[in-house]
C-alpha cells in the first residue's frame, strides 16, 4: 500500500509556502508574534481562541490551517481515521519557562492558569484537532531535528494498523523567534497517478532540502 | 471608581490576551462571561489570580466569583470594598 503526499506547507522566516509555492510573506522584522498575527488576519481566520494559545500552539494550529485551507478532509475520511502526528525539538519549552518564572518565588507565587494549560506540546495538536473536528491518532514526539525516518515510521505504522486513512504530519518547532514548520497531508494512493509524491523518507528529505534552498526552512540537523 | 475600571480594562486585556480589543470597546456593565466578552473557565481562574496578585484580594469562597466577576463594575466595586 503506497501512501502519497497530497499537499504540504512550510512556514519560516515570516513566509508561508504551499506545495513549494510562496503564498504569504510578512515584511516586518519584528518577530514571531507580529508575523503570525499578520498571517492570521491575511487568511481571515476566525477563531478567537487563537489569541489565547501559546506560540507553539499558534504555529502548529496555523500550519494545519494553511494545509487544510480549501480542503474538506472529513468529507473524504472519517474523523476517527484522520490523525495528527507531529514532531518538534523544543517541546513547549518557551511557555514552560514562563510558567516556571511565575512559580519559582514562593513568596510571589502566582501561576497563570492560561500559561499552565499550554505546558504540554500535545496541546498544539489538540487545538488543531478541535478546530477541524479531527478525532483520530493525535501525537507529538520530540526529536532533535526534523527526522524524515521517524515521521515516516510513525505514520506508516498508523496506516498499517488501520488506525488512519489520512494524516497530517511533520515538524513544528518554535522557541522564541526561531520557528519553522513543515507539514504534510498524507493519504492512501487511490489514483496511482505519476504526479503523486510518494510518502517516503527520501521525498520528505528532498522537500525539506528544497524548502531550505528556497530559504523557507533552515538546517537544524 | 472610573479610574479603577479603566485600569482593570487594561489589565484584563493583557492577562486574558484579548489582543483584538481596545479598552474603550469594553462595556463596564456588560457580562464578562457567556455573552459580553465571552470569557471561559480558564479566564475565570486568571481573574482570580489577577485579584490576588495585583490587589492582594483572595477569594475564599469560589461561589462568590459569579457575583464578583459579573462585570467590570462589580469587580471594581469588590476591589474598592475589600482592598486593604
Amino acid at each position: 500500500m503506497a501512501l502519497i503526499i497530497r499537499k504540504y506547507c512550510a512556514i519560516r522566516d515570516a513566509r508561508i509556502s504551499v506545495d513549494g509555492k510562496a503564498v504569504f510573506s510578512y515584511e516586518g522584522q519584528d518577530g514571531f508574534k507580529k508575523f503570525i498575527r499578520a498571517a492570521y488576519k491575511h487568511y481571515q481566520t476566525d477563531y478567537p481562541k487563537f489569541f489565547k494559545m501559546d506560540n507553539l500552539s499558534k504555529l502548529g494550529f496555523f500550519s494545519v490551517e494553511v494545509l487544510l485551507k480549501g480542503e474538506d478532509i472529513l468529507k473524504l475520511h472519517p474523523a476517527e481515521k484522520t490523525g495528527i502526528i507531529l514532531t518538534n525539538a523544543s517541546s513547549s519549552l518557551e511557555i514552560d519557562e514562563k510558567h516556571f518564572e511565575s512559580i519559582k518565588d514562593r513568596g510571589h507565587y502566582f501561576p497563570s492558569p492560561s500559561n499552565f494549560v499550554y505546558t504540554l506540546p500535545n496541546i498544539m495538536a489538540g487545538e488543531a484537532a478541535i478546530r477541524h473536528k479531527i478525532k483520530g491518532e493525535n501525537t507529538v514526539l520530540i526529536s532533535e531535528h526534523f527526522d524524515p525516518e521517524l515521521v515516516f515510521c510513525l505514520v506508516e505504522l498508523a496506516f498499517k494498523s488501520k488506525l488512519l486513512s489520512s494524516c497530517i504530519c511533520g515538524w513544528v518547532e518554535q522557541y522564541e523567534n526561531n520557528y519553522e514548520s513543515l507539514l504534510f497531508l498524507v493519504e492512501k494512493d487511490k489514483n496511482n497517478s505519476a504526479e503523486d509524491i510518494i510518502f517516503e523518507p527520501s521525498n520528505l528529505t528532498n522537500i525539506y532540502k528544497l524548502e531550505q534552498k528556497d530559504g523557507r526552512i533552515n538546517t537544524k540537523a | 471608581m472610573e479610574e479603577l475600571i479603566q485600569k482593570l480594562k487594561e489589565e484584563i486585556i493583557e492577562v486574558l490576551n484579548l489582543e483584538e480589543m481596545e479598552p474603550g470597546e469594553i462595556d463596564p456593565d456588560a457580562p464578562l462571561f457567556g455573552e459580553g466578552l465571552g470569557l471561559d473557565s480558564i479566564d475565570a481562574l486568571e481573574l482570580i489570580v489577577l485579584l490576588e496578585k495585583n490587589y492582594g484580594i483572595k477569594i475564599e469562597d469560589p461561589k462568590d466569583g459569579r457575583k464578583i466577576f459579573f462585570s467590570l463594575r462589580t469587580m471594581a466595586e469588590y476591589i474598592t470594598e475589600h482592598q486593604k
